[in-house]
């Protein structure tokens, strides 16, 4: 599963295999695809990239002109995953989705997993994300995972590895639902010739699902509304439009403020108190009165209402500490701690810069590896080595040694590839998978299937959007 | 729904309403410049002044009113804060922040106008695409207005952006008015030429109510009659009667549904009553001048009391 230095590496291709033939999952697609006519599927592309325009599905880019918002590239060859690969992969994340729920409680509450020695308290104590006034806390229902996102990534037929695990808020739910309802749109033949699990109904589960998880104050049918920092955040589109589709109102700190110990909106009619609070916005910026004095997004006084039990927080606050890249090197034993079972999906091997001898040893295989920050996230900050210059390289090496502990390292993955649409023909590129994951004291949701992010450059291996990455309709087939 | 988003929607209608209406007032200017050069230039300043704009102008271009320059500026020049391209990308920006409570045609139709517009205006308009612009703005408008009557529930919401149309409306005939009403004056109609035609045909122009007028009245022109047509007469929907009728309508809405009779309700079935049910010529009598003033500064009072009452912001 490593990718070498040298060049005739081979990829794991979904779609088709090494001798040319169509793997079983795309054998349809591909039949389909073989009469269509090219220059039909090269026009619907581009209807597509208008729709995406006319609906408003853009991304801002930070630190470029507001004005200026980009289109996420989406390409119109659907990523298909079998009935049998879903089911392993579900299996899979539903552990590791109950395992870190369980973790985030261990650590809030009683911190049995330090005192095991299984994860080093430092990891604890040094996270920033970690919210000490958490301590001692239940939040309603004993959720601290509402919606997560697992990224996983694929090296072979069998071989899947959870690359990170998003607890915080994870996005690209709308990309995913805004996908398959362009593909829906433009070639509605296929789903009729095609069995393709549905993606639709993820807004009403999670209305469901945060409904399920209400705190005692509430008192009738939960009243939830989604928090968004405003119109100029990147994911403004995604938060309107999950708030439009599960009917919820769509909040700024400015709406909303503590009223007879509940934090409510101001509504045409006075204030209303609100039971679940869907926040896109980072733990930082929810209380100014308790947390960042000079934020103006959040509510002063939300705290109060949530240790209290007047408000459900999704997701949990201090639920950051699970997306933390050296944590993550830990997941397998935190797997194994709380279930009881080895992990069923594995994790990509990871060097730990803070030790010594890791440190040593990446810092030997530099060119060849991939280092992130422990705390980045979108690509920013991190070093592809087998793409970088020379020059890239020795500046980073700077960094890693002057701030080891800030750093963790991967192999770099041979990613499996799907075709794109080109105008010369279908090409490989590289994917990875974020599915999403609903929890409630009722159980785990998955969607089946979740957002595919594709490298829309030849050779990238880089498919965050804000690096020019580009999504794909994902379809798990029924059985 | 929350304060905020009956904000957003009261204000999306109101810009969408400006820039039609500015839309048509460049119309009107130009047309008259194009037939006379001479007086070219106050009346391009007087178009300024109407639209709430002449400010602005000075402060960038000074005494320079020549068409090309004012029609720049009102259609996409950055130093004028109400460009129609300005007031489209506001429009746009309430139309997100209120996402929620339009439906997708609404804010596709919106969204497309923005779009369209933005890259219409990218560069300065000709003088011979001047009138496909135009059409092109109004048909814009005219889509958005179709998409809203055809899709949007008559909830709340929907009431909040007819409110902020027609508020709106009747602020800019109430400023044509205001600019134009020296030529409606009795004592100019009556100094035996006739009152100047093309005048009369841009203040018609201006509301888009040319044809409307003559077939209501025939070949007719009279001052009292102009007035009374864009004031009184409650089936043109430029009229500020129409407008303060609409407008009680949704008022009236919120009201039932609300449970609960606002400040802003009452303010606004008194500007009806008080002020625009009197014949025309108690209007006159009471001073043309006085009267629109008042009704302007009754007009921009309900603005501020519906946003106090529905609490669009804290």
């Amino acid at each position: 599963m490593l990718r070498g230095k040298g060049r005739g590496i081979q990829f794991f291709d979904e779609m088709v295999g090494q001798g040319g033939e169509v793997r079983s999952p795309y054998r349809e697609y591909h039949d389909w695809f073989d009469r269509e006519d090219a220059a039909r599927i090269q026009r619907k592309a581009q209807q597509a990239e208008a729709f995406f325009r006319t609906t408003g599905i853009t991304f801002n880019v930070y630190g470029e002109d507001e004005a200026d918002e980009r289109l996420i590239p989406f390409d119109v060859v659907p990523r298909i995953i079998s009935a049998r690969e879903w089911r392993r992969l579900s299996r899979g994340i539903e552990q590791r989705v109950r395992a870190l729920n369980a973790f985030l409680h261990d650590v809030y509450h009683r911190q049995e997993i330090l005192r095991a020695g299984r994860v080093p308290v430092e990891l604890i104590s040094r996270n920033e994300a970690f919210l000490p006034m958490m301590m001692g806390m239940d939040p309603p229902g004993g959720v601290y995972t509402h919606i997560s996102g697992i990224d996983i990534v694929r090296t072979g037929p069998d071989e899947f590895y959870v690359l990170e695990d998003n607890a915080r808020t994870p996005s690209g739910v709308s990309y995913m639902l805004e996908n398959r309802e362009t593909m829906l749109q433009m070639f509605p033949e296929l789903f009729a010739k095609i069995s393709v699990r549905e993606v639709g109904d993820y807004p009403l589960n999670l209305l469901k699902s945060l409904s399920a998880c209400a705190p005692p104050a509430c008192n009738g049918t939960p009243t939830v509304a989604v928090l968004t920092p405003g119109i100029h955040n990147s994911a403004y589109f995604e938060h309107s439009f999950l708030a439009d589709q599960m009917g919820a109102e769509l909040v700024e700190g400015h709406d909303l403020r503590v009223v007879e110990g509940r934090v409510a909106m101001r509504t045409t009619q006075g204030y209303t108190p609100i039971d679940v609070l869907y926040r896109r916005v980072d733990d930082d910026f929810l209380d100014p009165l308790n947390f960042r004095p000079d934020s103006m997004l959040g509510v002063p006084g939300i705290w109060d209402v949530y240790r209290a039990g007047g408000i459900t927080i999704a997701n949990a606050p201090g639920t950051g500490i699970a997306d933390d890249k050296a944590l993550y090197s830990y997941m397998p034993d935190i797997i194994e701690f709380y279930t009881g079972e080895k992990a069923l999906l594995p994790n990509v091997p990871t060097w730990r810069c803070s030790e010594p001898e890791h440190l040593k040893e990446v810092l030997a295989r530099l060119p060849e590896l991939v280092v992130k920050e422990v705390h980045g996230s979108g690509g920013y900050g991190m070093l592809v080595g087998p793409a970088a210059s020379k020059k890239e390289i020795a500046a980073f090496r700077a960094k890693l040694e002057a701030n080891p502990r800030n750093y963790i390292a991967q192999p770099t993955l041979s990613l499996s590839t799907v075709p794109i649409f080109t105008r010369t023909g279908l090409a490989p590129r590289h994917v990875d998978l974020r599915p999403f994951v609903l929890m409630s004291p009722q159980g785990i949701t998955i969607t089946p299937g979740g957002l595919t992010r594709v490298a829309m450059t030849k050779g990238s291996l880089v498919v965050n959007s804000s690096q020019g990455g580009g999504t794909k309709d994902t379809w798990v087939l029924e059985d | 729904m929350l304060g905020k988003t009956a904000g957003s929607l009261f204000w999306m209608a109101r810009y969408l309403e400006r820039s039609e209406n500015n839309a048509r007032l460049i119309d009107a200017g130009f047309r008259i410049a194009l037939t006379r050069s001479s007086t070219a230039r106050s009346e391009w300043r007087s178009v300024l002044v109407t639209a709430g704009q002449d400010h602005y102008f000075r402060a960038a271009h000074g005494e320079d009113y020549t068409s090309q320059r004012v029609v720049d500026f009102m259609l996409r020049d950055p130093a004028n804060p109400s460009s129609i391209l300005s007031v489209v990308k506001r429009a746009r920006d309430n139309a997100r922040t209120a996402r929620t409570y339009l439906t997708r045609e609404v804010w596709e139709a919106v969204n497309t106008s923005w779009m369209t517009l933005g890259a219409l205006l990218k560069r300065q308009v000709r003088e011979d695409d001047l009138p496909d612009v135009l059409a092109a703005i109004r048909q814009q408008s005219a889509l958005v207005r179709g998409a809203f009557g055809g899709t949007m529930l008559r909830n709340d919401g929907y009431n909040f952006s007819r409110i902020g149309t027609f508020l709106e409306r009747a602020d800019n005939t109430a400023r044509i008015l205001d600019v134009k009403y020296y030529l409606l004056l009795p004592s100019v109609a009556h100094i035996g030429t006739s009152i100047d035609n093309v005048q009369w045909e841009t203040i018609l122009r201006s509301v888009s109510a040319h044809r409307a007028y003559h077939w209501l009245y025939g070949t007719e022109i009279s001052a009292l009659k102009i007035a009374e047509f864009l004031i009184l007469y409650r089936q043109m929907p430029r009229s500020l009667a129409f407008c303060c009728d609409q407008m009680n309508n949704n008022l009236g809405w919120l009201h039932r549904s609300y449970g609960e009779e606002s400040e802003a309700v009452q303010m606004a079935a008194a500007m009806c009553r008080d002020r625009l049910s009197r014949p025309i010529q108690a209007i006159f009598d009471g001073g043309l001048h006085e009267f629109i003033t008042d009704f302007l500064s009754a007009n921009a009072a309900l603005a501020r009391q519906i946003e106090r009452d529905y609490r669009f912001v804290e």
